[in-house]
């Protein structure tokens, strides 16, 4: 109805976040760029992008294809803990990575759980490292977020058809072909190229359980060839590799996975009819398998770290103390930008479009990348390990963005078409308006958009690990050394800290947001 | 008074024009088919629809370019009038202070304003906790706060029944007597033109015509009135 909008106050907060986060990916691309132009790609080049390509490949078909039997029986099976086992399935997004890592090591590792077991058995050991240690990790890291997309796939099946099924009588195999098949091949490529893309970008897990020239992924060969091969123009070379995968792997999933991660609507009244017989024990064995897979590392961290923090090594503190302080400095940073370029997109103020796509491009980005191009941008200003923890807190801080900017907008669009007259009719000041009104009304996703920022920079072992030296590492980092230097049962328990520390800032941020939020 | 000069609204094949002039506190009715612009009129008035041509005039002074809410103008839209998560108390005291500041002063006044709205006791309840007729009631007692000059009202009461309507009306009148505003109200019901406003404004075929005699429009309407009222009336 309304006619040409009124001339719109200026954004000057979301031009600011746009710069920088133009800056931040586009600029460190650009530098990149410029330096690539001299270093070729050499055979070890093309075999870290094959390795990427083959193991991204693989985890996602892996995880993908053991999610579906979990989904299914999730779906269409009632008990006690389920709420819980959905809950939990989301928890790995905010895992940080090192945690996990040491966590099946625990299982896995050759001091392990299982290897214990072969050995009484008199079974040859097994290794968690190369090809399928990263692929173990990544199944670990990914079965759950697999899991998750399936089972909403599973749960958007409309309640008619299967009323309908069983009034026709379908056998199970005609209701999966007629039903749940479609809903299969409408899902599973989304599902899949989400890990895919996630696990291009692999780093950690690559860093910690691959290696060596037949299991390094290209974010891994940047970090040797800047940090052991001190060689910057073959590390922008492998940085422009990197970007040009992530970015057609985006473009190519597009619509899949712009929404892809956070679904509503998991805990609706069970419509799908549960077979019993055979089927029964197949659902069973499902979720108990998963279950297993997915606690059992924890809960053996948790043993082989309990006793080792009552004895955590020196630098500690330090190491905990830094982490907080970026976490806290991203978060503040990440949620002031995504909110200026919410509320700016949301009442359609000049290039809001731009702000848009400003707030999109960091998928696209990777922290190796990004700290590549820092590298190369700053080095004739500073010493690196100088701007270890400034570069450290703005790149989480760009890396998060996307989601908490994701979570914002949808509210705060509603917020504008609902209000912005009647707050304009009032002649509302700008600092009323942002105490009164907008703050309580975006509390909820702001808080939650801010624990997640605030986990996924707290245990980010990524851009760290170019800048950083001997007295600056983060709390993921000091665990890495610890592992480097075979002091499991101390990587153990430091790692302990760092998963109630993540989760913890994840809690308080979330109950913030919620106790903020109007009831 | 208010002057809609040669003035001319556009929005996506949609056009209205409007030359009139209101005197200074009348009790216009608004009134026409649906689609006709009776709400980009007020919304126009209001500040949130540029027009593409022509002036709007209070007392001899340019409206146009000033912004919604320097304008000596409070407008009761169809819903959303309170902000839902804040009291009462609060949704009143911004009409007088909108930088959102809550003294002693104000909230004085603003409890006089719920009392002579019979909104007594409900200063800490959220406009989710009150009926239809009392978040009416809640908006018109911010009107008073306000007192501007110019009061528009796009249909905040459509969704009450009958007898709550004729009670704000009541309500709408009082306001308008104590504060001395010209009242906008744009409605679909006859009853409510020949009940609360002595003028009318039709608007009908892209044009809003200038106010004439509520009564003398009805016994004799014109064919658009008609047609929109339809036959036996």
């Amino acid at each position: 109805m309304a006619s040409r909008a009124r001339p719109l106050t200026s954004a000057r907060g979301a031009a600011l976040a746009a710069a920088f986060l133009g800056a931040m990916t586009l600029g460190t691309v650009a530098a990149v760029a410029l330096h690539a132009g001299t270093a070729r790609p050499g055979p070890a080049d093309w075999s870290a992008l094959r390795f990427t390509l083959l193991q991204a490949g693989l985890s996602a078909v892996i995880s993908t294809a053991l999610a579906i039997p979990v989904a299914r029986a999730l779906a269409r099976r009632r008990f006690a803990g389920r709420g819980l086992l959905v809950t939990l399935m989301g928890a790995p997004f905010l895992l940080p990575v090192i945690v996990a890592i040491l966590g099946l090591l625990a299982v896995f590792g050759r001091s392990g759980t299982l290897n214990g077991i072969l050995a009484a058995l008199n079974l040859p050991q097994i290794s968690p490292y190369g090809l399928h240690g990263v692929l173990l990790a990544h199944v670990f890291l990914n079965l759950p977020l697999a899991t998750r997309m399936i089972l909403q796939g599973w749960q958007s099946i409309p309640a008619e058809r299967f009323r309908l099924a069983r009034s026709l009588a379908l056998t199970p195999a005609a209701q999966f072909r007629h039903l749940e098949l479609p809903m299969l091949r409408a899902t599973l490529p989304g599902a899949a190229l989400t890990i895919f893309t996630l696990c291009l970008a692999s780093f950690a897990t690559a860093l910690t359980l691959g290696g060596g020239p037949a299991a390094t992924t290209v974010e891994l060969a940047i970090y040797q060839a800047l940090r052991f091969d001190f060689a910057p123009d073959r590390a922008a070379t492998l940085a422009l590799i990197q970007f040009a995968l992530t970015t057609a792997a985006l473009l190519a999933g597009w619509a899949l996975i712009r929404d892809a991660g956070f679904g509503a609507g998991l805990g609706r009244p069970p419509e799908l009819p549960a077979p019993g017989g055979w089927r029964k024990g197949m659902d069973a064995t499902a979720i108990t398998l998963a279950a297993a897979f997915l606690l059992a590392p924890l809960a053996a961290l948790v043993a082989r770290g309990l006793p080792g923090l009552t004895d955590l090594p020196q630098g500690l503190i330090g190491a905990t103390a830094r982490s907080l302080a970026i976490a806290l400095a991203s978060t503040a940073l990440a949620t002031a930008a995504a909110l200026a370029l919410a509320l700016a997109t949301a009442r359609k103020a000049p290039a809001h479009r731009l702000f848009d796509a400003a707030a999109t491009f960091p998928l696209a980005a990777s922290s190796l990348v990004i700290g590549t191009g820092l590298f190369l941008a700053l080095r004739p200003f500073a010493n690196p390990s100088d701007m270890a923890i400034p570069v450290t807190i703005a790149t989480n801080a760009t890396l998060a963005l996307p989601y908490a900017y994701r979570l914002l907008a949808p509210p705060a669009r509603s917020l504008h078409q609902d209000y912005a007259r009647l707050s304009a009719s009032l002649a509302l000041t700008p600092v009323a308006r942002l105490r009164l009104v907008t703050l309580p009304h975006l509390a909820r996703p702001l808080g939650f958009g801010a624990g997640i920022t605030a986990a996924l920079s707290m245990g980010d072992l990524g851009v760290i690990t170019l800048f950083a030296g001997q007295t600056n590492a983060t709390l993921p980092l000091y665990i890495h050394s610890l592992m480097g230097s075979y002091r499991m049962e101390q990587a153990a328990a430091a790692s302990l800290v760092l998963l109630t520390l993540s989760f913890a800032l994840f809690a308080l941020f979330d109950g913030i947001g919620r106790r903020h939020a109007p009831a | 008074m208010l002057q809609l000069d040669h003035l001319s609204l556009a929005a996506d094949g949609f056009r209205l024009t409007a030359d009139l002039s209101v005197p200074a506190g009348a009790r216009v009715a608004i009134i026409g088919p649906s689609g006709a612009g009776k709400s980009t009129l007020l919304n126009a008035i209001a500040g949130f629809v540029t027009p593409q041509a022509g002036r709007i005039l209070w007392d001899g002074g340019d409206l146009t370019g000033t912004d919604p809410g320097q304008r000596p103008v409070t407008i009761l839209f169809q819903d959303q009038n309170l902000f839902p998560h804040l009291t009462i108390e609060r949704n009143l005291a911004l009409g007088l202070a909108p930088d959102g500041r809550l003294t002693p002063a104000i909230r004085a006044r603003v409890a006089d304003a719920l009392n002579r709205t019979g909104l007594d006791g409900l200063a800490q309840r959220r406009p989710a906790g009150l009926s239809g007729g009392q978040q009416g009631r809640a908006a018109l007692a911010r009107a008073l706060l306000r007192a501007r000059p110019i009061l528009l009202l796009d249909e905040p009461f459509a969704a009450l029944g009958p007898a709550l309507k004729a009670e704000m009306l009541a309500l709408v009148t009082d306001v308008a007597t104590e504060t001395g505003a010209t009242v906008l109200m744009v409605t679909h019901d006859p009853q409510d033109a020949r009940r609360f406003a002595p003028l009318t404004i039709l608007v009908a075929d892209g044009t809003a015509h200038p106010p004439t005699d509520t009564a003398a429009l009805f016994a004799d309407p014109p064919k658009a009135l008609d047609d929109y009222l339809g036959s036996g009336f």
